[in-house]
């Protein structure tokens, strides 16, 4: 199959990896980026990635272990073979990133540093600096470059995915239009790897960057490929508040040392540095004695959230807390965490090594995204696991089976066979919440591991789809265009059917509505104000008719694909009556593993323009659920309990 | 302290002394250079854009391009611009600012333009050709890398143990280097770099103090040591780092305070000892 080719759509680290492996294999590989690969969204990884490693194996822990965090963290949402998959990878990768000449941080002997991170007692978090996913992803680029020289990788940067071709029900190429000159045209190819990242501007303000609208993803559930989990959006703990986004402080902050509190007494206005010890509320550290401030993310934020929403504790009355290092080494915090200290400093305009930061949670990271299948491995015992202790024996072997068949072509291949999706998009492996440090992992997994089954899939790719196929698609693609292009004139100028207004409205709704604290009577109001905007987004007014660099363009198209995800994200939430990981119903406050212990898929009516979900239980055969409280002590309780005794 | 610590130290009091007197409520014009497309005309538009704490240039322009229209009450298209992180990892939002090649991600109004009517001009990068507005196309820049192979030459990405061990302060010279997004500041701010155009001129025009930068990093590495003789044979080549006038403007403007003039100096020196070498081993 000398001819076949690969696309690969998105060049972050789950798409760089990918290209890597499939040139590496000697298949020629086209790569699509909206931007120049070296400035994708994996730049804005601070804190670090996680890998089992010899210091923490001989403290007793080991990939099974990691695995077991992964699904724990998780709350139990995420199928169970590709996890323990990653988590068996996961030191052979931090190896093969460290020959690729990533500058991770080093102890004196010289060897990898570690860090502590979210959801775990051992320090298994290899980091560069405060700006690791950076230094992935400029080694990861540097490799591409390279096969770029030697003709095997053919970048198409500057252009932005339209949709996936399919013939006969294969995926069979892609639509992409050059966001220069704008021209629409069809690429072919034997397989289509979807690369292209989360999906947080559907919240308006997030941590993402200006690119991670979803569309892409959007586009493929609109042509058909099943959606996993929509409702599972990581609200990440610790954000600066902007005018324009809200940058992430990361995780790393905490885990070395940072901790997370508010004066005891309501609307203190006295300098934070200035308010003794015992009159500061270190919140995580009472309720969380055995964490403290590493708890994971989902609980951080919900506790941040009471905090300042609930008990309108939050710092000068506002929705903030702080996040103090102050009490740490000025010169460790800058060798340790600098690159995300200055961001803080330069952006607020205040020193963190000497005042604390003020933070709050910001919407961060999809755990759904477009759903993925797998062959499982040869690991998979009879009967799940008992719970798993932190630190305890592991099960014997465990760590040397395999979570996953190797190179089987299915492996993260979406619904419609030939396109695979790697990386955020892909709906696996972080369940209903993500452990910090585990996206990095998860993304370079998918490309490495995952690039194998793709070029194995192709071999078996014969017969050759006709022209008419692409020329249709790029003819569909083209009135659609033309369409949004026409808009421009003879509106009626109001202010209703501006994009940038419907966009900001879809912000503000999915961000009170589908965020920290959701309820039932909320979600379906906000369903019917996402089908409002719907209503509304079919008369669109474009505010420019250029034909060349038509920026508004590209983002009045996501806005619409913005909106159908918007509506599956609040659907599957609706439905999922109970609370999991990051999915959090006031109305239904319990995990519910009865009715819930489920994937939610959510599939494309292009009747309705709606979306329609359906629950399929959860491929758990390793490790069994379990309470998820991370010892959580119920000070609220036990304060009211000896309140009324007293009384 | 050197010379560009104290320039970068008094920027900062600066712009700490505007935030201190940013009056709250007003409105700042934006004065923007557009431009069509390649070979069109440019021409400077003006706009009013109402001021928030915590607005930086980014927020401003995303404010005109759902309200395009100018001060002169003129309807117009939404400017283009290139943006990407909004953190500065990114580089991509890189303009000259004022005069002053930066990020606009991280150029915060009450910094730049704290008074009522205050002006802030925008204008894209002009070693770059333009594509629209404030966006330039910088694949020279990356085509710089490729010229002194910016990459660690590994066999294969297959399993085959760990890299090699390196001291914490071999690290953190490493890691400096390695920091630097491909932004273009320092080539905006060159006065030996200009504006290239043609394609098939690329691989013998100035380099620029990035890719010399990025040489260096690679050096550093004892396996990307293996391509040192290739890089440094780049380096002195037509459009290398002779070329270098050293104006030292390069690490001024760098926003991640890369040691560029540094790296120019080891990269000369280098460049100097391989073709002495090379001359009495008789490779050239």
């Amino acid at each position: 199959m000398s001819d076949n080719r690969v696309i690969v759509v998105g060049g972050g680290l789950a798409g760089l990896a990918a290209s890597v492996r499939i040139a590496e294999s000697g298949v020629p590989v086209d790569l699509f980026s909206m931007v120049p690969v070296k400035r994708s969204h994996s730049v804005c990884a601070q804190g670090g990635i996680n890998a089992c490693n010899e210091i923490a194996r001989q403290q007793g822990y080991s990939e099974y272990e990691h695995f077991d965090e992964t699904i724990y963290g998780g709350d139990f949402l995420a199928d169970q073979h590709p996890v323990l998959e990653m988590a068996n990878w996961a030191p052979k990768i931090i190896d093969l990133l460290d020959r690729m000449g990533v500058p991770f941080n080093r102890t004196h002997e010289g060897f990898r540093d570690l860090r502590l991170f979210g959801g775990s007692l051992f320090k298994r978090t290899h980091f560069a600096g405060a700006t690791t996913g950076q230094q992935l992803l400029y080694a990861l680029d540097e490799q591409t470059r390279r096969y770029e020289t030697e003709g095997k990788v053919t970048k198409y940067e500057f252009w932005e995915f339209l949709w996936p071709i399919t013939h006969e029900g294969r995926c069979v190429g892609i639509v992409a239009q050059d966001m220069r000159t704008m021209q629409i045209r069809a690429f072919r190819a034997s397989a289509v790897v979807m690369a292209t990242g989360g999906c947080g501007l559907v919240f308006g303000k997030s941590t993402n960057s200006v690119i991670c609208t979803g569309g892409a993803a959007s586009r493929c559930y609109q042509a058909g490929a099943a959606y996993g989990n929509p409702e599972m959006v990581q609200v990440h703990p610790t954000a600066i508040p902007g005018a324009d986004k809200l940058r992430l402080m990361s995780e790393s902050a905490r885990g070395e040392g940072g901790r997370v509190w508010v004066p005891r007494k309501k609307g203190d206005t006295r300098n934070p540095v200035d308010i003794p010890e015992e009159e500061r509320w270190y919140f995580l550290e009472e309720r969380y004695p055995a964490y403290g401030n590493i708890v994971p993310r989902d609980i951080a934020t919900r506790e941040i959230f009471d905090v300042c929403v609930n008990e309108g504790m939050g710092v000068d009355g506002q929705n903030q807390v702080y996040l103090d290092l102050t009490h740490r080494d000025p010169d460790y915090l800058t060798v340790k965490l600098g690159g995300i200290l200055d961001i803080y400093e330069k952006f607020v305009g205040v020193d963190p090594r000497f005042t604390p930061m003020k933070i709050f949670p910001a919407v961060h990271y999809s755990m759904g995204g477009l759903w993925t299948d797998y062959t499982p491995g040869d690991y998979n015992p009879d009967a799940p696991k008992p719970g798993h202790k932190s630190g305890s024996p592991i099960p014997v072997d465990a760590q040397k089976g395999h979570g996953l068949t190797i190179g089987a072509t299915n492996n993260m291949m979406t619904s419609i066979p030939g396109l695979y999706a790697f990386g955020e998009v892909n709906f696996a492996y972080h369940g209903a919440n993500r452990l910090g440090a585990n996206a990095l992992l998860s993304c370079i997994f998918d490309g490495l591991c995952n690039g194998v089954s793709v070029v194995n899939y192709i071999k078996d790719v014969k017969e050759e789809a006709p022209q008419g196929v692409f020329d249709e698609a790029v003819r569909s693609e083209q009135a659609k265009h033309d369409k949004l292009v026409a808009s421009t004139s003879g509106g009626t100028g109001d202010k209703a059917y501006n994009p940038y207004q419907i966009a900001k409205e879809l912000g503000d709704e999915m961000t009170a509505a589908s965020t920290v604290v959701k309820t039932g009577p909320r979600l379906e109001q906000a369903i019917a104000k996402i089908g409002e905007l719907m209503q509304r987004f079919g008369k669109v007014e474009l505010g420019d008719a250029a034909s060349w660099t038509n920026q508004s363009l590209s983002f009045t198209r996501a806005t619409g694909d913005m909106l159908k995800i918007a509506d599956a994200i609040l659907r599957a939430g609706l439905l999922r009556e109970e609370s999991r990981g990051a999915h959090f119903r006031k109305d239904f406050p319990e995990r519910d593993d009865s009715r819930f212990f489920k994937t939610s898929v959510a599939r494309y009516n292009p009747e309705t323009g709606k979306s329609d979900i359906e629950f399929v239980p959860v491929k758990a055969p390793l490790v069994e659920p379990r309470a998820r409280t991370y010892g959580k002590s119920d000070t609220k309780k036990e304060t009211k309990e000896t309140a009324a005794a007293a009384s | 302290m050197s010379s560009t610590e104290a320039l970068r130290e008094h920027e900062a009091q600066e712009r700490k002394a505007n935030r201190a007197r940013a009056k709250a409520g007003r409105s700042v014009i934006f004065k923007i250079i557009r431009c069509d497309g390649p070979g069109k005309p440019s021409r400077w538009e003006s706009f009013k854009v109402p001021v928030e704490p915590g607005s930086n240039v980014i927020s401003c322009l995303k404010w005109i391009a759902a309200n395009p229209v100018t001060i002169d009450g003129k309807q117009t298209t939404p400017p283009v611009w290139d943006s990407g992180c909004l953190e500065e990892v990114c580089g991509a939002c890189t303009m000259v600012i004022n005069g002053k090649v930066r990020q606009s991600c991280s150029c915060l109004i009450d910094e730049y333009a704290p008074l009522e009517g205050d002006t802030i001009t925008l204008e894209p990068m002009s070693k770059f050709p333009v594509v629209r507005d404030l966006w330039v196309d910088r694949a020279r820049l990356f085509n710089a890398l490729k010229r002194v192979k910016a990459w660690v030459p590994i066999d294969s990405t297959y399993a085959q143990g760990a890299g090699p061990k390196e001291s914490p302060e071999h690290q953190q010279t490493r890691y400096r280097l390695s920091e630097c997004m491909s932004c273009g500041c320092c080539l905006e701010a060159c006065p030996q770099y200009n504006i290239e155009e043609d394609e098939s001129k690329w691989d013998e025009s100035f380099i620029g103090a990035h890719a010399i930068s990025q040489a260096r990093l690679f050096n550093e590495h004892e396996t990307g040591k293996r391509l040192k003789g290739e890089r440094l044979e780049e380096l002195s080549d037509k459009g290398g780092v002779g070329d270098c006038g050293n104006a030292q403007n390069c690490v001024k403007v760098c926003p991640k305070h890369i040691p560029l003039t540094e790296s120019i100096g080891a990269m000369g020196r280098a460049t100097t000892i391989h073709a002495i070498a090379s001359f009495f081993t008789g490779k050239k």
